[in-house]
């Protein structure tokens, strides 16, 4: 099983002419995605890989039906409308590559998705994976990189990085642990979808035995998750990775996503896993760590 | 970026909120004149970004013009936090009645900016939500929907204030609400906003913080609030390094390789992006190394790129060695910052075997890439060695 996407997906790319969307288009191709066109204003009755490119979206709508899900990799500025789009055309799934869009445009997408019951990763992200069905967004790279990180199996990833997403299933692939669904959530100080949102999609599915995640200094999100588990009283063991433990020694400077200002204590590294170690998130030092935690929550948990 | 007390009041005057006499004063004399204009005792206040100005002495009071020439002489050298008065703000001193608190930030958890409303103001608001949450109310607006006063009603009365007081400060509130929305801020910040005992009511103090991804977009207001563009606000300003290393970035426009940022010890770093740094540095400093730099490179950069930052942290003094390392990589090739680092060495007159303590990139045209380092006995790794011990490879090497 997986959660979001299956081989059956089908999806559309918005600014799909784009440098990044032509090589995004021939890496999930390759993977299998049912990529059924493209968006690209005035380019309409062109190609990307044999992928028909409209004008809008709501031709792509009336020529094949509406899709189950859009990647949107547009520039910053034409982020907003595209996702609107995408909203205001039934499409219940967006994943949003983009990145340096200001919050406030992010907190809009993410209200109107709300509103049209629909669900939005990124933006600033690599979008989602789930080995052997398909992938919807740049994770992994071309299809052959991919196939050698990722590999199908029990464990559920979610990622504020999209490069370390890879590290950790590739990590998780060499010990002998697939994975079921992984997400790069993006690094931003608002994400269309959170690590707590998540969980309940993970835990609805049956394959997922267990969660690895990647955390960094910054926002609430750890708070929220600490406290979904313990009310939910999850069946699934978490591992957490947290990474940029320096920057508790350097309040005010800027690392890495928008999302890591060190803002205030509850936003310290230290700060976040004392939370959810008290939450029963066994947090890992090392990533190589990883396996062998997930494998010992793993068989406790049974 | 944070904005000075006095630019986000001049921001808050261009939206019509009631504020008293003022003048940004750059010398005594200056001060004596903006008292003599004002006509009445004034306030002196150090204008610096850290809070904490009126605990470190920088906040004063005077009743007559000599006296404020004074004050602007003792209040100039003070350092708040460690950081210099980048000017002086004289204003009237207002008889208060009693002072209120008014924020609006982003609540990363619902997604929503909140507006939060205390009828304690003056004081630190964090001590007011631990001791006294009953006085501080927390209001969720949308991004959408219009806005309107109705929210700033909801917020300011759901802390008890009511009659003339809630109906004066509701436009006082509501435009700080629209500026936070208009401006794309992170923070928009009165603190206090007081009612005189005339009962009119004043914005005595306020921030605004614009989020750096929005500057762009907001120029014509920076321009004219005389915020130059090489004022970065950050917790302290660039190094010629730092930007030597945003100048090289900029000529280029594939890929990123130029936020750095500077340390000072003799591992010079070339370590990828975003999350992959964080946890590189953090490895490195785990094995007892001292980085020189935090540097991102990432996004495929071009061969001119990787070469031209190379050359940079090798031209660092005390830079002994450097470490090329990322997580394993989805779309920057492997080969092309393998070119570049080698072209950077070469072309910093040292040899890539000896300075390249280790390279760990793994992904898209590694094999290529590995040919290459090969080609000049650079010493490289694969995905199956850790990042935390190829950190650990290149701290021992030095």
């Amino acid at each position: 099983m997986s959660i979001f996407i299956t081989k059956d997906t089908t999806f559309i790319i918005q600014g799909i002419t784009g440098r990044e969307a032509v090589n995004l288009t021939r890496e999930n191709l390759d993977y299998g995605a049912k990529i059924v066109g493209g968006v690209t204003p005035g380019r309409r009755g062109r190609d990307v890989y044999g992928v028909p490119v409209y004008d809008s979206v709501k031709q792509i709508a009336e020529a094949h039906g509406t899709p189950d899900g859009s990647i949107v990799s547009v520039p910053p500025r034409f982020t907003r409308d595209a996702v609107f789009e995408a909203l205001e055309n039934g499409i219940k799934l967006i994943v949003v590559v983009t990145e340096n869009i200001p919050r406030g445009q992010v907190a809009q997408m993410v209200e109107l998705a709300e509103l049209r019951g629909a669900r939005i990763i990124g933006p600033n992200c690599l979008g989602i994976i789930s080995p052997d069905e398909a992938k919807m967004g740049g994770m992994g790279g071309p299809a052959a990189n991919t196939r050698q990180a990722y590999t199908k199996g029990p464990i559920g990833v979610m990622s504020r990085s999209g490069g370390m997403t890879t590290e950790i299933a590739s990590t998780l692939t060499a010990a002998g642990l697939g994975q079921s669904t992984c997400v790069s959530i993006g690094g931003d100080a608002i994400v269309g979808t959170t690590y707590a949102e998540l969980m309940p999609y993970f835990e609805a599915d049956s394959e997922t035995k267990a969660i690895a995640i990647y955390s960094e200094p910054g926002g609430r999100m750890e708070a929220e998750l600490a406290e979904w588990v313990k009310v939910n009283d999850s069946r699934l063991p978490i591992v957490a990775f947290m990474a940029g433990r320096f920057m508790d020694e350097m309040k005010g400077m800027r690392f890495g996503h928008a999302g890591t200002i060190v803002e205030g204590k509850e936003d310290t590294t230290s700060e976040k896993i004392e939370r959810m170690e008290a939450a029963g998130i066994s947090v890992a030092e090392r990533i190589e760590e990883i396996p062998d935690l997930l494998r010992k929550r793993m068989a406790e948990a049974n | 970026m944070r904005f000075y007390e006095y630019e986000s009041k001049a921001l808050f005057r261009r939206h019509g909120m009631p504020l008293g006499e003022g003048h940004v004063v750059n010398s005594n004399a200056e001060a004596r004149a903006a008292a003599e204009a004002i006509g009445g005792p004034v306030v002196i206040k150090s204008q610096v970004l850290s809070g904490g100005r009126m605990k470190a002495g920088a906040v004063q009071f005077a009743d007559t013009p000599d006296e404020a020439a004074e004050k602007y002489d003792f209040v100039l050298p003070i350092e708040v936090g460690g950081e210099k008065a980048r000017s002086v703000l004289i204003e009237a001193k207002s008889p208060v009645a009693h002072e209120y608190f008014v924020s609006v930030t982003w609540d990363g958890r619902r997604k929503l900016p909140v507006l939060l409303f205390s009828d304690m103001g003056g004081i630190d608001i964090e001590e007011v939500a631990e001791t006294h949450p009953e006085h501080l109310s927390r209001t969720h607006f949308s991004t959408i929907l219009p806005i309107s006063e109705r929210i700033a009603k909801e917020a300011i009365s759901s802390v008890g204030v009511s009659g003339g007081d809630l109906n004066r400060l509701v436009p006082i509130v509501y435009k700080l609400m629209q500026v936070f929305l208009q401006y794309d801020l992170t923070l928009a910040e009165i603190n206090p906003v007081a009612k005189l005992e005339d009962g009119s009511f004043i914005v005595l103090d306020g921030h605004v913080d614009l989020e750096a991804e929005a500057r762009g977009e907001h120029k014509k207001l920076l321009v004219e609030l005389g915020i130059g563009e090489d004022e970065t606000r950050l917790a302290r300003p660039p190094t010629e390094f730092e930007l030597e290393g945003a100048r090289l970035n900029a000529v280029d426009h594939r890929g990123v390789a130029g936020n750095v940022v500077e340390f000072d010890g003799n591992l010079g770093l070339i370590i990828g992006a975003g999350g992959g740094s964080l946890t590189l540095f953090d490895a490195v400093r785990k094995h007892g190394g001292k980085p020189a730099n935090y540097c991102e490179i990432g996004g495929n950069p071009s061969v001119g790129k990787a070469c031209n930052l190379t050359k940079l942290i090798l031209g660092k003094p005390g830079v002994e060695k450097i470490a090329v390392m990322m997580n394993v990589v989805s779309n920057t090739r492997v080969d092309i910052v393998a070119r570049g680092v080698i072209k950077g060495c070469l072309e910093a007159g040292k040899d890539p075997s000896k300075v390249i303590t280790i390279f760990r990139i793994p992904g898209a045209w590694e094999d290529e890439g590995f040919k290459i380092l090969e080609k000049y006995g650079v010493e490289y790794c694969d995905r199956s060695v850790s990042m935390y011990e190829a950190a650990g490879r290149a701290v021992a090497k030095l």
